[in-house]
This record gives structure tokens, C-alpha cells and sequence, in this order.
């Protein structure tokens, strides 16, 4: 097989790419329990399908070893949909025609999201078994992953655009899984409000992305990719090398978007409740969809964006990344250090790409997604092997007991702390040095590169830190879940925290106080157990520690024939989805490739297939990144050299640093968390309750919002109500007018025409008598009467 | 004798038919009274015939009239025979069917 792009046959491939997950879900959705093995039939088409896009990135990687350009639009060779006809209003360009995009950034994500979707589906036969609507499941992943596969591949903003909603519908349902399973006391009502809350978030980033991608149409008169780009070049340069300002505000809309859907600041808050969801959501929503559509988005639009534009990702990437970092020190429950610790690396990501390391951020999104779907399906294969327990500190001396799930947690937990030869350092190495390159020249520094560098360099060092606190946490010392209810009670009363997530919301305690109480009563009866042990094994993540509890005191509920309080290790079908995450999670960002000419050029794969040059063309490139020139190459040379050293060095400092911290604190010296914690006192307070930010929005946009729904139905009840109960009755009083002229006048005349012949019909009755001598006596008389009348006259 | 006393014979004759038409709750009465008028009738064309200028005319028309009084006995008995089977009696006040 020719490793050559043929547009002939590979588009065709490509459509099917996410054509298969897309079918899978059709069949699935209409056939329900009818369709035999639908788990594994859906898997089976999620394998053909990663298999395509690797097939696919083979000729990526091929283009990029010659050194060719590889560059695919299917609007080039005729191959596209025509779909908005608008022709003769505006210039013929403003058609809106959908196609594929297949570039080197679209061929590594489509790549990644294959292999993360398939490892998430392989994992979710071992892990969702059993549990209710478990085909409707697997519906919605595949649609899910549809969608990422389309976004990846649209060629133009609207199409993009439509899979990014389609992606937000798909996470509503996914996070909301068991909203419709009432045998989840804790998450049935958490993931209700969770998915509801996850989908309004991200909204208000939808409709700022949506305003700009009006704006942008209204002043291009097109939405494809490669004309935009090309489009926004003329323009800039039309402008005298400025930015127009309606450009910049194009831009800051579409960042909305990003900042929406990739869970930046103000917008973050949907992410760590999204854990509601089943653990393969999070791991698929967290890893390779969803939150890296948002980065994605900034990769394609890149070029559009202004240096005004950049500043603000910049330090909005780098503020989150900090911010999410800080509180993921602070977690007890295992999956949300992961959330927040998702939510600091695509600040790193977003900052990098604010920074102008735009390769860099879509380096780390590949990376990122292999060891974070690692992560979260560790963390799932975890939960599923102590029996649905979330919470850190009833873990512990998992090693042993989880060799497996240890080994993949550990090696991705190297590489999300950027320790060397492992994926991660590598991404976020060139992150920082982005940032070092910004700082250490002249022209380019700026207060704001500044801030985010040091941002990031703590960031860094804390995500060193608490990734190791979690695998400390988890996997060493000794194992606490046989840990007496009391004692977990103090602990929880002494953390000032209700349930096993910090969340303080008054839809989060009740449940929790439910399954409490419930279990309560069943500590001492016996029917109550087997029920509770049949389906706390196979119900997923209940994160509630209450229900573990009361599984505690409960004896005989043993599904696999070993002690249920024994933490045991995951099937095989889950372990292998672990083990290829976990592979490519060490090895993710490695795979040399070296051009020929080049013999040992030192470029990971992904920098070899994506550059400046390869994403939006030589023209664009070298109008966003100009090549120095003459005296200017070795200068550049210099600073490179310079920023890479740093970078590197300031990597290994803070990954050290993390690390030994972590390993100072949770292994080494046990007693001082505790008293660093007093220490800190209400400023850990602060952090543990993630800045209060929940609790702000409570305050403001929630109040505010509902003040304002008051204030409406106030005017609605009073004057719209009232105009309309006016216009009613002024009708009724017309009506009763009406109904009075009808009653007297027309009723009457016909009640009169009515009784005047009943009178003259009563009258002349009593003639008809119907004997005939009477007719002749009248007869006779009347003759008679005549004849007088004619005599006198 | 003049005139007068033939019409004022025939004038009583004709009061009595009516009367009788009137009066008598039996249907073969009823005819008995029409045949009176007729022959007060036939009795009037008679008279002015014999006391006017005219040729046979009055006497022709009373021939013709006793033919009819024939014919309309024959008929009317028909009918009468036919109410008494309707109504089980020939009283004129019972066959009141015409009210309908």
C-alpha cells in the first residue's frame, strides 16, 4: 500500500472514520437489548476506526519524513457538500460548503481521539457491565466520539461548530448517565444537576463563539479554515500590519468559546462536576474530546488572533493553570485532583498557545490526552477494585494489591509531573520554553509573558506535587478502607466537609444524607445487604463514602468469592485498554522521527508533522512567525538556544521539586500535612473550597439570574397578565352585550314568530273540529250572513 | 195560485233539507235532507219554467237533476256503507278524521 496521499480513496476513509462510531450509535440507539453483544460490536467498530486514522497518520508521518507538505482540503479536488447556497446577495465565496480538512494537527488528534475513544470503549465493557441503560451507554460514547472525530476533520468554522454543540449535547447526556438510576443515591441527583450545570456552563461560551464566528462571516463573507486564515492576512495587511479592532473582538469571541468548552477561569466550574458522570466519561470528556476541542479550536483559529487577543489567552491559560493546580493540592476524592488537575494543563496548553507556542500547546493536548485517559481509567480501574470508593484516604497499599493499574498510574503520573523520557515533560518543556523564548527577547517581552511564565513554573511544580500525593495517597503506606465509620466521621467533621466531595451544595447533601440514612438502618439486618452488595458492586463510582461505610458494617455480600473489603485488580478487558493508554502515555510524545536529510534532527513526531509551516501554509507562517534573515538567523539561533536550556532546567527544577515535596510530606513525614494545613488555616480553608468561586457564582450570576427571573415574573404577572386579562375582559364584557341583544332582541323575534302561530294555530284549531256538519253549519251561516248583508245593503 | 206559493213551498222545502243536513246525528238523514233541497231545487226550476217565457229548459233540468240525485244516493251510500266500516257507526260527529 502506497504511504502516498490518494484523494481518491483516503477521503472516503476519512468519512468513514467517524461514519463507523456514528453507525454504531444508530444501531445501537434503535435496536437497544435487541442488538446481540452491542458492548463489544461498538468496540469492534471504534477498532476499525482507530485502526483508519492510524493508517491515515501514517501518510501524515510519511509526508512529514520526506519533507513534503501534507495538506488535504476535500473542497480542493470538487469533493465537498455544498449546503447554503447564497449566491447573488453576496460574493460567490459565502457559499458554505462542507468538508474535510485533513492536515497534520487534524491527523495526530484524529489518531489520538481514535485510540483514546477505542481504549475508553474496550475499558467500558469490564467497567459499566451490569449497570442500568448500560446500551444506551454505549450509544452515546460513540456518538460522542463521532462528534470529536467530525470536529477534528470540518474544514470550515460552522461545521466545526455544529460538532462542537453536538459535543456539548453528548456531554449533557454522558454527564447525566445515571440521573436515570435511582440505585446511585449519591450521584442520581448529583448527576443531574451536574450535567445541567455542565451544559448551561459551557453555553456562554457557545454563544460568544457563535458571535464571532458572525462577526466574522459578516466581514469575510467565508467560514473555511484556509480562507479565513488568508482573509485575515490581506486585512491585517490592508490595515497598515495592525489588527482591526472588530478583529480583535472576533478573536476574544471565539476565545470565549475556548475558554468555555476547555474550562478556563470564570468557566471552569462545570468540569469538576462533571465527575458525576461515569468514570470512562470523565475519561473521555477530560482526555481527548470535549475540553481539547477548546485548544483545538485555538490551533485552527490561531492565525486570526491578535497580539491583544494573545495577551488575554495568555493570562487567562496561565491564571487557570495555577489557580486549578492550588486546588488540586487540596482533594481527597481521587477524580477530582484528576478534574482539576485536567483543568491546570489545558491552562497550559491555552497559555502556550497564547504565548505563540502554538505548536507546543497542540503538543501537549496529544500528550495530555494519552496520560490523562491513563489517569482517569486508572483512577476508574481503582474505584472499581475498592468497590466504589473515591475518597484518597480510604485507599493506600494499592501496589500490591492493583500491580497493573499501579504501573500505568505511576508511568503517567511521571508524565503528567514532566519528569524526563516520559510524554509529558517534553509537551510541557516546550510550553516553558515558549514562555522563556517570550521573556528572553527584547522585542517580544512583556509584562504578561512574565506573569504567565511564573504562573506556569508553579503550576508545574504543583502538579508535580499532587500527582505524587495521589499516588502516595493511593497506592503506598497501608490500606485504610478498613478504616471505622467513627473515625472517618471525625476526620471528614475535623475537614469541615460533608461528603467525599468537597461540594457544598445543598442538592449534593442531601443525597448523601439519604444513603446515610438508609444504610444506617440497615447495619444490622440482613436483607438489606444482599440487596446493598449486589448493587454496590456493580453500580459505578458511587462517590459516596457513606455508602462504602455502610458496606463496612455489612457481611456475606461477596461477588467474586474473596473478601469484599479487598481491593483486587480489574479485569483483563480493562487492564489492556490501561496498558495501551499507559504505553502511550510514556511514549506519546517520543517516536523520533528524523527527516532524511536531516540524519538526527531531535524532533519528537509531533514536531516533525506539525510546525507553523505544515499547519496554515508557508505565506501564513511566515506572516504569524516570520524566518529571521540574514544577521537575525544566528540571533534567533541564540535565543532558541537560550530558552531551551532554561526551559529545560526550570522543568527538571520544579518536576524535582514537586516530587520530593509530595514524597516529604505523605511518605516521609506524615505528621506534617496536618500541621501545614493549621498553618495555613483560613488560606487552606479558601483553597480546599476552591476559592469560594461556586459559591461566588451562587452569589452573583445565580442570584442575579434569578432576581431578574423574579423581576420578569413580577412584570410578566402584572402588566403582561394584566393586558391580557384587560383585553379578556373588555371580550367578555363585548360578549355579555352580545349575548344580552341576542337573548332579548333575536331570540325574541323568534320566539314571537314562534308563539304568534301557536296562537293563530290554537285559534283556528278550534275550528278544524273535523266534523263535517259543523264545516256546513258555518258553511250555511256564512251564506245566510251574506244573503242578510246583500238584503240590508 | 201564483208564483209565490210554489217558491214559498219550495223555500220551506229547502229550509228542512238544511235543518235536517244540520240537525239529524244519522248519515241516512243527511241524505235524506240533500235529496230535499235538490227537489226544492227541481220544484224552483219547475215553477219558473211554468210561470216564465222560457220553453222546456226548467223541466229538463229537473230530470237531470233527479238522474244526479240517483247517481250521488247510489255513490253516497257507497260511502256510508264504507264509513260504517271504518268507524263501527254512521254518526257524522264520530267520522271526524278530516281534523287531522
Amino acid at each position: 500500500m502506497s504511504l502516498a496521499f490518494d484523494p481518491a480513496v483516503d477521503f472516503a476513509l476519512l468519512l468513514a472514520v467517524p461514519g463507523l462510531p456514528l453507525v454504531g450509535y444508530v444501531l445501537q440507539i434503535f435496536l437497544r437489548k435487541n442488538l446481540p453483544h452491542g458492548d463489544k460490536l461498538l468496540t469492534a467498530g471504534m477498532f476499525v476506526s482507530m485502526c483508519l486514522t492510524l493508517v491515515l497518520g501514517a501518510k501524515a508521518l510519511h509526508a512529514a519524513h520526506a519533507g513534503e507538505r501534507f495538506f488535504h482540503e476535500s473542497a480542493a479536488h470538487g469533493l465537498s457538500f455544498g449546503w447554503l447556497y447564497t449566491k447573488g446577495t453576496v460574493p460567490e465565496s459565502a457559499n458554505i460548503v462542507l468538508g474535510i480538512l485533513y492536515d497534520p494537527l487534524g491527523a495526530a488528534m484524529l489518531a489520538v481521539v481514535g485510540i483514546v475513544s477505542f481504549c475508553v470503549h474496550l475499558f467500558s465493557i469490564g467497567y459499566m457491565h451490569g449497570t442500568k441503560r448500560y446500551p444506551i451507554f454505549f450509544a452515546n460514547i460513540s456518538l460522542f466520539t463521532f462528534a470529536m472525530l467530525g470536529l477534528v476533520l470540518a474544514d470550515n468554522l460552522l461545521v466545526l461548530f455544529i460538532f462542537w454543540e453536538l459535543m456539548g449535547a453528548m456531554s449533557y447526556l454522558l454527564i447525566g448517565h445515571f440521573s436515570h438510576d435511582p440505585s446511585q443515591p449519591f450521584f442520581h441527583r448529583w448527576a443531574t444537576w451536574a450535567s445541567k450545570k455542565a451544559f448551561l456552563t459551557t453555553r456562554i461560551g457557545d454563544c460568544l463563539l457563535f458571535i464571532g464566528i458572525f462577526i466574522l462571516w459578516d466581514k469575510f463573507h467565508t467560514l473555511r479554515f484556509t480562507e479565513l486564515w488568508a482573509a485575515a492576512r490581506e486585512t491585517v495587511a490592508a490595515n497598515g500590519g495592525e489588527f482591526p479592532a472588530w478583529l480583535t473582538w472576533a478573536g476574544l469571541c471565539v476565545f470565549g468559546g475556548t475558554v468555555g468548552k476547555s474550562a478556563q477561569l470564570p468557566l471552569h466550574i462545570w468540569l469538576p462536576d462533571a465527575m458525576a458522570g461515569p468514570t470512562p466519561v470523565s475519561a473521555m470528556i477530560h482526555a481527548a474530546t470535549m475540553v481539547a476541542a477548546g485548544v483545538f479550536l485555538l490551533g485552527r483559529m490561531y492565525p486570526l488572533l491578535s497580539p491583544d487577543v494573545l495577551a488575554v489567552v495568555t493570562v487567562f491559560g496561565a491564571s487557570t493553570a495555577l489557580f486549578a493546580a492550588t486546588i488540586g493540592t487540596t482533594c481527597y476524592d481521587l477524580k477530582a485532583v484528576l478534574a482539576y488537575s485536567t483543568i491546570s494543563q489545558l491552562g497550559f496548553m491555552v497559555a502556550a498557545v497564547g504565548l505563540g507556542g502554538v505548536v507546543a500547546g497542540m503538543f501537549h493536548m496529544t500528550t495530555h490526552a494519552f496520560f490523562k485517559a491513563c489517569l482517569f481509567l486508572s483512577a476508574g480501574s481503582v474505584i472499581h477494585g475498592c468497590h466504589h470508593v473515591q475518597d484518597m484516604r480510604l485507599m493506600g497499599g494499592l501496589r500490591k494489591k492493583m500491580p497493573v493499574t499501579f504501573a500505568c498510574m505511576l508511568v503517567c503520573t511521571l508524565a503528567i509531573a514532566g519528569v524526563p523520557l516520559f510524554s509529558g515533560f517534553y509537551s510541557k518543556d516546550k510550553i516553558i520554553q515558549a514562555g522563556f523564548l517570550r521573556v528572553g527577547d527584547i522585542q517580544t517581552f512583556d509584562g504578561w509573558s512574565v506573569y504567565a511564565l511564573i504562573c506556569l513554573c508553579l503550576a508545574a511544580a504543583l502538579t508535580a506535587f499532587y500527582m505524587f500525593r495521589l499516588v502516595f495517597l493511593t497506592f503506598f503506606g497501608e490500606y485504610r478502607g478498613n478504616l471505622k465509620e467513627h473515625r472517618y466521621s471525625a476526620m471528614l467533621a475535623a475537614e469541615g466537609v460533608e461528603g467525599p466531595d468537597p461540594n457544598e451544595h445543598a442538592e449534593h447533601d442531601e443525597p448523601s444524607h439519604d444513603a446515610h440514612g438508609a444504610h444506617g438502618q440497615d447495619e444490622h439486618g440482613h436483607g438489606g445487604h444482599a440487596e446493598h452488595g449486589g448493587h454496590a458492586h456493580h453500580a459505578p463510582t458511587p462517590a459516596a463514602a457513606h455508602v462504602v461505610h455502610a458496606e463496612e458494617h455489612g457481611h456475606g455480600h461477596d461477588d467474586h468469592g474473596h473478601h469484599a473489603h479487598e481491593p483486587h485488580e480489574s479485569p483483563l478487558v480493562m487492564t489492556v485498554a490501561l496498558a495501551i493508554l499507559g504505553f502511550l502515555g510514556v511514549f506519546g510524545g517520543h517516536f523520533w522521527l528524523t527527516a532524511p536529510q536531516t540524519a538526527w534532527s531531535g524532533h519528537p513526531w509531533f514536531e516533525a508533522l506539525v510546525s507553523e509551516q505544515s499547519l496554515y501554509g508557508p505565506e501564513i507562517a511566515e506572516w504569524i512567525a516570520p524566518e529571521p534573515v540574514g544577521e537575525a538567523v544566528a540571533h534567533h539561533a541564540h535565543l532558541h538556544e537560550v530558552a531551551h536550556h532554561r526551559a529545560v532546567l526550570a522543568s527538571l527544577c520544579v518536576a524535582g521539586f514537586g516530587i520530593f515535596l509530595a514524597w516529604f510530606l505523605y511518605i516521609r513525614r506524615k505528621d506534617l500535612p496536618a500541621r501545614v494545613v493549621a498553618f495555613l488555616g483560613l488560606g487552606y480553608t479558601a483553597v480546599r473550597r476552591k476559592y469560594y468561586v461556586d459559591e461566588l457564582v451562587d452569589a452573583t450570576v445565580i442570584r442575579l439570574t434569578w432576581v431578574l427571573v423574579r423581576v420578569q415574573k413580577a412584570f410578566d404577572e402584572n402588566v403582561v397578565d394584566g393586558l391580557v386579562k384587560l383585553v379578556g375582559s373588555t371580550n367578555k364584557l363585548g360578549g355579555n352585550l352580545a349575548a344580552w341583544f341576542d337573548k332579548v332582541f333575536i331570540d325574541g323575534a323568534v320566539n314571537a314568530v314562534a308563539m304568534a302561530s301557536q296562537v293563530f294555530g290554537a285559534a283556528f284549531r278550534l275550528v278544524q273540529t273535523g266534523r263535517i256538519q259543523q264545516y256546513a253549519a258555518f258553511a250555511v251561516g256564512g251564506a245566510v250572513l251574506t244573503a242578510a248583508w246583500l238584503i240590508l245593503a | 195560485m201564483g208564483l209565490g206559493a210554489y217558491v214559498a213551498v219550495s223555500g220551506a222545502l229547502f229550509a228542512l233539507g238544511v235543518i235536517t243536513i244540520l240537525a239529524r246525528r244519522n248519515v241516512i238523514y243527511i241524505l235524506m235532507g240533500i235529496e230535499m233541497i235538490l227537489n226544492a231545487a227541481n220544484l224552483n226550476f219547475v215553477a219558473f219554467n211554468r210561470f216564465g217565457s222560457m220553453q222546456l229548459d226548467g223541466q229538463m233540468f229537473a230530470i237531470f237533476v233527479i238522474i244526479l240525485a240517483a247517481a250521488e244516493a247510489a255513490v253516497a251510500l257507497a260511502i256510508v256503507l264504507n264509513v260504517f266500516y271504518l268507524f263501527d257507526s254512521i254518526k257524522p260527529s264520530e267520522a271526524d278524521l278530516l281534523r287531522e
